[in-house]
């Protein structure tokens, strides 16, 4: 079957995660008073950033590091770090 | 680790091995990191390999490299809801040696290039990432790792470290892209049997079709989608800006799949098996958003230096050319014993008399023209569908009478001279 959901997207990745995240949103507060749009919960192809009412839970496991996030953010209130070596995704085909 | 090195290489994709394999096999010793588990682990490209630049590294390279398919034919659509005006050249020449190009997957191709490195001597270290250049009196002298007691020094470091040179923006050499100069692009390998992909894109064992599809594919976002056949597999993915998906709210794999279910699209992958997603951003800034490429003891190659020709959707080529490049410079820079820009800096003028830069210069206005003007792909693409639908259409209408309404329906959805400076204005970006 061919995908149709971003959860069958990210099911088909492989994913050698590290225990710490290698994104970090700077401050929260941020997200909720001057980021109506929380547009990285949009771009983002990964679906790492979810808004959770108060605070942007960041699902650095499933991570792509394409780096969208970090210039895409209009505050740049992301801090985006390569994961540790060997970790991360791990691309199999293309 | 803190031996030395004549060139440590960070990143093992088509630019840094092109660079380190090239290095090594002209007897300097070369370090090359990888910060995935094995090279292509974290590499991502729609799938096309141009013969000319990979064969100046490795004749014949068709012999033993992993390819998928000789591509002997490729199609561009302009694609409407539903209906596409296509066009394309297929080529039986491609399809023999010496090749154009060939459809590849990059995890075994980059891959098989490393081990080609490796074996002209190149140190491949896996699972390490660097964390910064170390400088001396303003020349960068080596890198830190992530590895414990992970400093390595070396007399040039090659940044070759992708569209994310964190390293180049830490050097000062290019401020933060912005959302306009990067293309957020994802994709699907779809398995799908070699009969089924002969059949439906009219191929033989060996050949390979690909397609470019303007229009509808991005929901009139300046973008593009692309559809091109492995051996047994499908790669088909869509990007735009990363500024058109922020201002039109897109979500990137919402996209892909209105692509893969696009009524023009789905019958060629119907019934295939997605078997890995990926996504990627590709630097798209062009020759404006070039960072400097030479400076005390390092250089700049491939992604990491925006070198992409994204009208013609080259970029691993320009990679490998420009790491070719960079090594030349630094095998020249050996013999005169002298790593400073200066020196460097005849790997920036090579690449700037080279068909790189002159191509990034020829269209050094053409994505910032189309993400001003989104008229071309949001209303001239379907203009130009109506139009070859009522050109083609018989009925009864006398051919120069249609002639005349199409030219009329043109000119009076756009108005005449903004149609004029449109076209003026789209020759002038790509000329």
């Amino acid at each position: 079957m061919s995908t149709k959901t971003i959860e069958e997207k990210q099911y088909l990745v492989r994913f050698k995660a590290d225990t710490k995240s290698h994104l970090t949103v700077l401050d929260h507060d941020i997200c909720m008073t001057k980021c109506p749009d929380k547009i990285c919960t949009i771009f983002c192809p990964a679906e790492v950033y979810k808004w959770e009412g108060l605070r942007m839970q960041v699902g650095y496991e499933g991570c792509h590091e394409c780096g969208s996030c970090r210039i895409g953010c209009p505050y740049q209130n992301i801090k985006w770090e390569y994961p540790k070596g060997g970790h991360g995704i791990v691309f199999r085909l293309a | 680790m803190s031996e030395k090195f004549d060139v440590i290489v960070v990143g093992a994709g088509p630019a840094g091995t092109s660079c380190a394999y090239t290095c090594a096999k002209n007897g300097l010793k070369v370090l090359q990191i990888e910060r995935g588990e094995y090279p292509g682990s974290k590499n991502v490209m729609g799938g096309v390999l141009y013969r000319k630049q990979m064969e100046e590294i490795i004749p014949e390279f068709w012999k033993e490299a992993p390819l998928e398919r000789p591509v002997v034919e490729q199609r561009f659509w302009m694609m409407d809801k539903e209906s596409t005006v296509s066009f394309g050249y297929k080529g039986l020449e491609w399809g023999k040696e010496p090749y154009n190009n060939f459809t590849v997957l990059r995890a075994p191709f980059d891959q098989w290039f490393a081990k080609k490195g490796i074996e002209q001597g190149v140190l491949l270290i896996n699972e390490t990432v660097v964390l910064e250049c170390l400088t001396e009196n303003g020349k960068v002298v080596g890198v830190r790792t992530d590895r414990p007691d992970g400093e390595v020094f070396a007399d040039v470091v090659v940044l070759a470290d992708g569209v994310n040179s964190l390293l180049a923006k830490q050097l000062g050499y290019h401020k933060e892209f912005r959302p306009d100069e990067v293309a957020l692009t994802v994709m699907e390998v779809i398995n799908l049997s070699k009969d089924k992909i002969n059949d439906r894109f009219n191929l033989e064992d060996n050949q390979g079709c690909t397609i470019e599809i303007f229009g509808d594919s991005t929901k009139g976002n300046l973008g593009t989608a692309f559809i091109y056949t492995n051996k047994d597999s499908i790669n088909i993915g869509v990007g735009t800006t990363l500024s058109s998906m922020i201002k039109a709210k897109l979500k990137p794999y919402d996209l892909l799949d209105y692509l893969k279910t696009h009524p023009m699209v789905r019958p060629l992958i119907e019934g295939g098996e997605s078997a890995e997603y990926l996504a990627h951003l590709i630097p798209e800034g062009g020759y404006h958003s070039v960072p400097k490429v030479a400076g005390d003891g390092v250089l700049l190659a491939g992604d990491a230096a925006q070198l992409v020709n994204a009208i013609h959707r080259e970029g691993s080529n320009m990679a490998m050319a420009s790491g070719t490049m960079a090594a030349e410079t630094i095998i020249d820079a050996k013999k005169r014993g002298d790593f400073s820009e200066t020196s460097l800096n005849q790997y920036r003028e090579t690449l700037y008399q080279s068909f790189i830069i002159k191509d990034l210069e020829k269209y050094k206005d053409a994505t910032h023209t189309f993400e001003h003007y989104p008229q071309y792909f949001k209303e001239y693409v379907p203009m130009l569908n109506r139009a070859a639908s009522k050109f083609f259409t018989v009925d009864g209408t006398p051919k120069k009478e249609k002639q005349k309404e199409i030219m009329k329906s043109f000119t009076s959805e756009r108005g005449t001279i903004r149609m004029i400076q449109d076209m003026y204005r789209a020759w002038k970006a790509v000329k």
